[in-house]
């Protein structure tokens, strides 16, 4: 057990998975030499050799597409999109591929399958690199979609999704990377997907986030306590499945709910929770749910995406509005 | 080929070009038109020779009968293989099934026949059943591919992954010449040139993408020069002349299996049938250009190659025939009296480690009208 950063945890259960299985391959942009743009890979080409560890060619539709042909045929690929925002190139591939060859064979092809990307925003990139997609791939059925938050999940939910029989998108926080760090064991484990985790518990609010936006939710909690509001937060953990008995179970206590993303509001991923909220914990509910989450606008470019994604304060006043709505 | 490669010249100021305005290569053909073999030696025997023809009469038996259904509404939308049999055949009959793998599109009832796709569940599928979907654990094959190309890359990566892994299979692709204008086709011939995947990429020119002509996918002279911007080789082949579609693809297959790599093979073929069921040609195709690829036909162009050498008649024309009609019909009533499907059909095969929403959704859809559809 020793402190680590996210980036080093990826690394490290990838070097463990690709030692313990041989089937395992990664492919991607920038992945070998290189070790990809944020060194998750660093490493592994000089360990594992250039079979295993393949610098793609620019082409996100045929990294994805061929990635489904290199699981038929008995391996266990890991593929690196470089950035989520560089997805849509593969979207057909993702959407009604990946997600659905499965169902379409009748069980004959399943797709051990990972697809690792950085996703969100908070770190000055050039344009399109930014966006946080999730919604999009929550709402492909077939597919599987996590999103981890600490150094110590991503080991142990990258594991999990390696062993997972199912295609499963694995979203890593950019900004996560390497600000990111806690203990992490040095052995293998895992973490099971859709079971949530709770990062602070509370009694007054329940605040759900994901990936980066667990550590803004974190930092508004500590800002809100000292106001003498009890905020539960919630860190997902994975989208697809999701844990709804998690989330009633601190709804039930709390009573008042907030949701956090970095995504635009209209269709992001907080609509679903908040339509399944309502429906499960209708009469839990003191008031309605808020969601906090970017405007309805395309990603800006970085020296004003300070005001686009929800930051501490912001978390901070409107959560503790709503600790204050009276029932 | 001609010289398309040069330098810039500076000493001379001149600017080398690829031009694509050269001449366009015959395609490669054994049989004239009439089904007279070339002085070479035949590339099949009689006896894999009436095989293929087999498949070739099936097909269309199959294409007739399935047709027919459809305008009785009992089978779904469909897409005949109609001029295009040799084509299919002459490739699939150059594979080893118990090794190579087909990646479909949709046009190649033959070939996954041959394969070992139990014809019930081919025509299941176009009854609108998921069952029709069920490839059997020995049959090499991906399911039929509808988001037209996005099969290439699958094709590409499975060749891949099979040769890292030591294997001696070869995987064929079936694609058409409108599939080839999508982006997946070339990341695919680059990616595969790079790896040297064992793959053939099997483009059907049939001059048509619905109602899209040929002339209006591309502006190259073929679809087989393609290839040498990806360092792949190409080839181009008369679609109609079963033995040359053979020859061609069994010498790339023996290529793949070799570590020679992939190959674009673009057979020239025609689709003298509609795209699908639901299609009305007589809007867009010249009547002319239809009536003459008609005199093409591949079945009695292999009809007349057998009788040249005597051994083929009418008697053993309309034995055959029947036969396919036999299996035809049985396949058709195993499929017609095959259980409609539940509700559980839309759940089944999603996810190998099902969500537990899902689950739950699943047994509410299973309590309405019983889960029967």
């Amino acid at each position: 057990m020793s402190e680590k950063t996210m980036i080093e945890a990826i690394r490290e259960c990838l070097t463990q998975e690709m030692q313990e299985d041989s089937r395992v391959v990664v492919i991607g942009e920038d992945v070998g030499v290189l070790g990809g743009v944020f060194r998750a890979t660093d490493g592994l080409q000089a360990k594992f050799g250039k079979d295993r560890v393949v610098d793609m060619p620019l082409a996100e539709g045929v990294i994805v597409g061929s990635g489904i042909g290199l699981a038929i045929s008995g391996l266990r690929p890991v593929i690196e999109l470089q950035f989520l925002g560089f997805g849509h190139q593969a979207f057909h591939q993702i959407g009604q591929q990946v997600a659905r060859l499965r169902y379409r064979s009748q069980g004959r092809h399943s797709l051990p399958l990972v697809i690792r990307s950085p996703f969100g925003g908070g770190v000055r990139t050039p344009e399109l690199h930014s966006d946080a997609f999730e919604a999009f791939y929550t709402h492909t059925p077939g597919l599987k979609v996590v999103a981890p938050a600490t150094a110590y999940d991503a080991k142990g939910l990258l594991a999990e999704a390696m062993a997972c029989d199912d295609p499963v998108l694995f979203l890593e926080p950019l900004k996560g990377y390497r600000l990111t760090k806690d203990e992490v064991p040095d052995e293998r484990y895992r973490v099971p997907l859709g079971k949530l985790r709770i990062a602070q518990v509370g009694t007054d609010v329940t605040l759900i986030a994901w990936s980066a936006a667990v550590n803004v939710a974190q930092r508004a909690a500590d800002e809100l306590a000292a106001q003498g509001i009890s905020v539960e937060v919630l860190d997902l953990r994975s989208l697809n499945p999701l844990d709804i008995p998690g989330i009633k179970e601190s709804v039930s206590k709390t009573g008042r709910v907030a949701i956090l993303h970095e995504a635009p509001l209209t269709g992001g991923f907080g609509s679903e929770l908040v339509a399944t909220i309502q429906q499960e914990c209708f009469y839990d509910l003191q008031c309605p749910i808020i969601r906090i989450s970017s405007p309805d606008t395309p990603y800006p470019l970085g020296g004003v995406e300070d005001l686009y994604i929800p930051d501490v304060d912001r978390v901070v006043s409107e959560v503790g509005a709503l600790a204050r709505t009276s029932a | 080929m001609p010289m398309l490669v040069g330098a810039w010249n500076s000493a001379h100021m001149s600017i080398s070009r690829f031009l694509p305005d050269f001449a366009p290569i015959a395609p490669f053909s054994r049989l004239s038109e009439s089904g007279i073999l070339d002085s070479g030696s035949a590339p099949m025997s009689d006896a894999a020779v009436i095989e293929a023809l087999r498949y070739m009469v099936l097909t269309r038996v199959f294409d007739d009968k399935a047709t027919s259904m459809q305008r009785q509404g009992r089978f779904g939308t469909f897409s005949s293989v109609r001029g295009q049999e040799a084509s299919v055949v002459g490739a699939a009959t150059a594979l080893d099934p118990k090794r190579d793998w087909i990646v479909p599109q949709y046009r190649e009832f033959p070939a996954l026949i041959r394969h070992g796709y139990p014809m019930e569940n081919f025509a299941l599928y176009f009854m609108g059943n998921p069952k029709g979907g069920t490839i059997p654990p020995e049959v090499n094959m991906l399911p039929m591919q509808i988001s037209l190309a996005a099969q290439i890359p699958q094709a590409t990566g499975l060749a891949w992954g099979l040769k890292m892994q030591g294997g001696e299979g070869v995987v064929i692709t079936f694609f058409g010449d409108g599939a080839s204008s999508e982006g997946d086709f070339h990341e695919s011939l680059n990616l595969a040139g790079i790896v040297k995947a064992p793959v053939i990429f099997f483009l059907q020119n049939n001059g048509w993408a619905i109602s899209t002509p040929r002339e209006s996918q591309t502006a190259a002279r073929s679809f087989a020069e393609r290839a040498i911007g990806y360092g792949v080789e190409g080839v181009i082949v008369d679609g109609n002349d079963l033995l040359a579609v053979h020859e061609v693809t069994a010498s790339a297959v023996a290529k793949a299996r070799a570590g020679g790599g992939p190959t674009l093979i673009e057979s020239v073929t025609y689709r003298t049938g509609a795209h699908n069921t639901a299609d009305d040609p007589s809007k867009y195709i010249d009547q002319q250009e239809l009536e003459k690829w008609q005199q093409k036909d591949p079945v009695v162009r292999i009809e007349n190659y057998l009788r040249s050498k005597g051994i083929w008649n009418e008697e053993l024309a309309k034995e055959m025939h029947d036969s396919c009609a036999e299996q035809v019909d049985a396949a058709m009533n195993i499929a017609r009296n095959t259980p409609l499907a539940t509700s559980d059909a839309l759940f089944d095969h999603v996810y190998a480690e099902p969500p537990q929403r899902m689950l739950d959704q699943q047994a509410d859809w299973a309590k309405r009208n019983g889960g029967v559809l």
